[in-house]
């Protein structure tokens, strides 16, 4: 147990790398979420067919399978992209895709009577979402989007195996070269649960943030 | 590089037999991730409260972590103690457990959905407990509870290719095999996905058609 405490600097930089790829594939996962979300319930047929085939594309097939044809077989179509953005792009499209079917669920899930009232106040489609449907639609969200969090830190785990040094290879490394197997797990273990569950803290602070003012039995479903 | 149906046609075979032990793979895993679910569904709501606290920080534990460091413990770690696993039995131990966390909050949901008045009303019957739960409780807590349980075999199905990480060889890896052995990587690779493809968005429909056939009736 001692000889894994020699290791702790890579590690750290494995934490680092882990926690970096969860962030910058979220806000990928996010953003896509909304385009994707909205696009699926679009007036214009063509909108929703686009967004209904990305949904299945990368709903069906295994995230692993899309990181791997992302990073080696891309290439060989002349697209290149090094281990970190492959990790980033798999990720985030992947859980993107899951995240759009959330938008798109909270936001059917607002009352025919608010689309009524925001024509009644002579809102136009992009500040009838942007004021009235989208904000009371995110307390909705963010319990659903707080569970695929979790699930995009544990999918960030497979991009060590597109050569990305993330926690799970450094685990590899060390186990390679001191022989100790219980240890570099178990530590890595340890550490994905303390960054899940610090991960669950951050929507709770969002979900009291956006449900402030808001009708109360809105704020009661988180 | 362009697309070679020779080469296409060449691992096709390898392909199928991949699809095979993945196939095999996410019914075992999911025959050991509802068993243990339901075990986990049990204890959580048995009447000893320090062992259902502890069963559920185990299974939170195991739901927060990634699955393919599980799987590298099964497979790394398990040994060191004295027991060894086939590569396909960590593998299908990994899937199951990893996945018996989520099916549990499926069969407590549903097992806790049947009302109150169920129970007394199986009292007042004069039930016993095996009365209960045979004719009461259970014909109506299982019907909404397929649907998830379906949507979990095909998560399942699509998480089958970390099995390859602990040299299974399942689907992915075969493609991978070939891949290393040929250098031929366009054709393997996007044939996987398209199996995947294949599968899974028709499962995903079907899995669709059985949530609208269980709609809870009295909601």
């Amino acid at each position: 147990m001692i000889e894994i405490l020699e290791y702790y600097p890579i590690l750290i930089t494995g934490t680092i790398t882990t926690i970096k790829l969860t962030i910058m594939s979220a806000i990928l996962a996010l953003v896509i979420s909304f385009i994707v979300g909205l696009a699926r319930i679009s007036k214009y047929l063509s909108v929703r067919i686009i967004a209904t085939i990305y949904l299945e594309f990368f709903r069906g097939s295994s995230a692993i399978v899309q990181m791997f044809f992302i990073f080696y077989v891309l290439p060989l179509l002349g697209i290149y992209f090094d281990a970190l953005t492959s990790g980033i792009i798999a990720c985030g499209f992947n859980l993107g895709s899951y995240g759009s079917e959330v938008v798109r669920g909270a936001i059917l899930a607002i009352g025919k009577e608010q689309h009524e009232a925001a024509l009644a106040l002579n809102y136009n489609t992009y500040k009838r979402f942007r004021y009235v449907i989208i904000p009371q639609a995110i307390p909705i969200m963010i319990p659903t989007f707080s569970n695929l969090l979790i699930e995009l830190l544990k999918l960030t785990a497979v991009a060590s195996l597109i050569t990305i040094s993330d926690l799970t290879y450094m685990a590899q490394i060390i186990r390679v070269q001191t022989a100790l197997t219980l240890e570099p797990f178990l530590v890595i273990l340890v550490i994905y649960f303390i960054i899940s569950s610090i991960l669950l803290i951050i929507p709770d602070y969002f979900a009291k943030k956006f449900s402030k003012g808001r009708n109360t039995m809105l704020a009661g479903q988180n | 590089m362009d697309w070679s149906w020779e080469v296409a046609f060449e691992v096709l075979p390898q392909l199928a037999r991949g699809l095979i032990v993945t196939v095999e793979a996410t019914f075992v895993g999911a025959f050991i991730a509802y068993i243990l679910g339901l075990i986990i569904a049990i204890i959580r709501m048995s009447n000893s409260k320090t062992l259902g606290i502890s069963i559920y920080w185990i299974a939170e534990f195991i739901r927060r972590t990634p699955l393919l460091v599980q799987l590298y413990f099964l497979f790394y770690v398990l040994p060191d103690f004295g027991i060894f696993l086939s590569p396909f039995i960590a593998g299908v131990v990994g899937l199951g457990l990893h996945f018996s966390t989520y099916t549990s909050e499926v069969f407590r949901a549903g097992i806790e959905n049947v009302s109150k008045s169920q129970w007394e009303a199986a009292k007042s019957l004069n039930y016993n407990k095996i009365q209960t739960w045979r004719n009461v409780i259970l014909p109506q807590a299982i019907p909404p509870m397929i649907p998830p349980l379906a949507n979990y075999l095909i998560t399942m199905f699509k998480e089958t290719p970390l099995l390859a990480a602990i040299t299974v060889v399942e689907l992915f890896r075969a493609a991978d095999q070939y891949s290393n052995s040929h250098y031929k990587y366009l054709e393997p690779m996007t044939l996987v996905g398209l199996f995947f493809l294949l599968v899974s968005i028709p499962s995903a429909y079907a899995a669709l058609k059985l949530e609208k056939k269980f709609k809870p009736r009295n909601l």
